[in-house]
């Protein structure tokens, strides 16, 4: 295991890390200080296990969403219907790919290994965000999730560029700078079909009711019943709570959608006065958790295609890796 | 199915342009050192960022320990003399 | 389908070229411009199917350096969806090679070594005349070196590397051979040194052949059919559905703008 990774002084699930925890309170106490004087937090630190453990799965799931996360997108680079717009798609899910890597990264700087993330991933006993389980019917669904599922990542990742764990945030800086470009074609491409033909706009029109809901549900249950924030508040990985940012997300996208001349789906939205805020419908939670357990219309499929990849790619892993040891004891020979 | 073919852990670090040393900009897979080099150039430079790459098997890498932290890098706080800032010099002096 | 050779008025040519001052500049652009355009096609199928995430960056890379190319050079035959969303499948210009489905990751791999090789000594010799080409041929020259770099570390790999990959190596570089003769048909408008290319081809191509312990495959590098090939409108099956694939969106609103 790599020694900048995995220091054996704080190997996560090393006999002495534990002991550790109870043993050195001034280990726990410096920790807290740093955190609470919003200093970051940097692999080799000693942190409580289950900060590690949040961290890694919370990471894990990220990278995950990214790389489930293509394949939506991936099933329109054959059928774009411009050269422009088939160079702009395939940067993007390309992106996407390196968002994973980047994740995958960070998370290996916790101790865990990206081949037992992905197993996990492909054995379903870690989550990619469910929003990825909906299918993309038609073209304008890429620009639908350009502006509003991109959006709403972002709306997440801005503040987890100040997350207290040094890889995590340094991450997402990557990832947020690269994003921006993935929102913008989102609505660029949209206000091309809402202002093209009435087929256009009416294809425009129906993506957007189609992922406004799933869009919302993004940024997970009501504050109420949401199980993991109040700790990850208090370690400054999380740094809003949903509702909060479901807030901020749904006021900045009502300008945007009058501006492409689309409506959202939701005879409840209006302006609250007294608020400063708009109001907005009840969301159906009850699909966000059938989608979560497994139930969303594309569940079954996405894991499927990674797992497949995965598989199919297995003889060419392996063989790079002969190749390198052959390599390496051929040199070892001529030496 | 899986770890046996696990290829090793590089770090990667990035030469932004010409006149500035070598930053670490993250890790990656790969099965050799001339594999890493390309999968760096592909994902870490993807947008233009680099003039020149470095990996290094994360394995070969010493870090000092987070426990020695006091005795590594506390002594050295207490010498502004080190710092220019440290020493008055009459107004009006120049290129000093 | 009749044998015989295929003129540029061929039924379901697509729109007439819309640059009449240099027909034979014309042809080259689109020859090179639909290898471009077909090859990147089929490396963006790769996306999210790829054997390991790295190599899903370095595939979707090589896609998108060969479409900026094709997008260059169609433009300088006419306008680029146009040429790419409204053609026949016999308008197109492109090498069969191009066209070959994916395969499985090794036959990618032969189909990159073979074309990679070739547009790396054809662009090289192009940067080097006064053609209108010339430009875009030498910014294109240090791109496709990288693809043909990426190609022959995975041929090395691959061939040298576990019984199974060097057997699935082998097996791409046969199947693909057949279709390799055709990259050396001089393409009008495009005054190059095509014998020396086919030399400096066969001789890269066998080098890293055989460190990847493999051998050059033994059969003809062209079909037995004699009605032409890519370069004159003549594809191979697999290509009538990529296409189709391609343009049916773009083809199902006719005049829109995206």
């Amino acid at each position: 295991m790599a020694t900048a990774h995995q220091p054996p002084s704080t190997a996560p699930h090393h006999p002495a890390a534990g002991a550790a925890d109870t043993a050195a309170p001034a280990l726990e106490s410096a920790f807290d200080a740093a955190v609470a004087a919003d200093e970051r937090i940097e692999p080799r630190d000693w942190m409580p296990d289950a900060y590690r453990a949040t961290l890694v799965r919370q990471i894990a799931q990220h990278a995950h969403s990214e790389i489930i996360g293509m394949q939506p997108e991936a099933n329109w680079i054959t059928r774009a219907p411009s050269l422009r717009r088939k160079a702009i798609l395939m940067a993007k899910v390309q992106d996407e790919a390196g968002h994973g890597l980047y994740l995958y990264s960070a998370a290996e700087t916790l101790g865990a290994s990206r081949d037992d993330l992905l197993d996990k991933l492909h054995s379903g006993r870690q989550k990619y965000s469910s929003i990825f389980n909906y299918p993309t019917l038609t073209w304008a669904d890429v620009g639908a999730i350009g502006w509003l599922v991109d959006g709403a990542a972002i709306t997440n990742q801005v503040p987890l560029c100040r997350c207290s764990y040094g890889p995590y945030a340094r991450a997402m800086v990557r990832v947020c700078k690269e994003e921006s470009f993935h929102q913008r074609q989102g609505y660029e491409l949209l206000l091309a079909l809402s202002r093209g033909t009435p087929a256009q706009h009416a294809m425009a029109q129906d993506a957007v009711d189609r992922w406004w809901w799933p869009s919302l549900m993004m940024f997970g249950p009501p504050d109420a019943e949401s199980s993991h924030s109040e700790q990850s508040m208090i370690w400054k990985i999380k740094r809003h709570s949903n509702d909060e940012l479901r807030q901020r997300f749904v006021d900045i996208c009502v300008p945007q959608a009058e501006s492409l001349g689309l409506t959202l789906p939701d005879p409840d939205l209006k302006w609250n006065e007294e608020r400063g805020q708009h109001d907005f419908g009840a969301i159906d939670w009850s699909e966000f958790w059938s989608v979560l357990k497994g139930n969303g219309p594309c569940n079954e499929q996405r894991i499927t295609q990674r797992r497949r990849a995965h598989e199919e790619g297995a003889w060419v892993r392996e063989a790079a890796a002969a190749h390198a040891v052959k390599h390496s004891e051929r040199k070892e020979a001529t030496a | 199915m899986s770890s046996s073919t696990e290829w090793p852990l590089w770090e990667v670090f990035v030469r932004s342009r010409r006149g500035l040393s070598h930053t670490h900009a993250g890790s990656l897979h790969a099965p050799d050192a001339e594999m890493a080099l390309r999968n760096a150039r592909d994902l870490y430079t993807r947008r233009n960022e680099g003039v020149s790459i470095w990996v290094v098997p994360s394995t070969q890498i010493t870090a000092s320990s987070p426990d020695e932290k006091d005795s590594f890098f506390d002594p050295s706080a207490d010498k502004p003399y080190r710092h220019p800032t440290f020493y008055d010099i009459p107004e009006g002096v120049k290129h000093l | 389908m009749t044998p015989t050779p295929v003129s540029p008025a061929s039924p379901g040519a697509g729109p007439a070229p819309t640059t009449t001052e240099a027909p034979a500049l014309h042809a080259a652009a689109l020859a090179l411009g639909d290898d471009a355009l077909v090859l990147s096609h089929r490396l963006g199928e790769w996306a999210g199917h790829a054997p390991v995430l790295e190599e899903e960056v370095a595939l979707a890379n090589i896609a998108l350096d060969l479409l900026g190319q094709a997008r260059v050079l169609l433009s300088l035959a006419g306008d680029e969806d146009e040429l790419a969303y409204l053609r026949e499948e016999r308008a197109f210009r492109n090498l069969q090679l191009v066209e070959q489905p994916n395969g499985d990751f090794a036959h990618t791999i032969a189909r990159q070594l073979y074309f990679s090789v070739y547009q790396t000594l054809l662009y090289g010799q192009l940067a080097d005349t006064d053609s209108l080409l010339a430009p875009l041929a030498a910014k294109a020259v240090k791109e496709v070196a990288y693809h043909q770099d990426h190609a022959e570390q995975w041929t090395l790999r691959l061939g040298d590397g576990t019984a199974e990959s060097h057997e699935r190596m082998r097996r791409g570089l046969d199947a693909l051979w057949r279709f390799t003769g055709e990259m050396f048909q001089p393409v009008p408008g495009l005054d190059l040194d095509w014998q020396g290319m086919r030399e400096q081809w066969t001789a890269r191509v066998t080098e890293v052949i055989e460190k990847a312990t493999l051998s050059v495959p033994e059969g003809p590098q062209s079909g037995a059919w004699t009605a032409g090939a890519g370069r004159e409108g003549l594809h191979t099956e697999s290509f009538g559905r990529m296409l189709a694939e391609m343009q049916h969106l773009h083809r199902s609103h006719p005049g829109a703008s995206w």
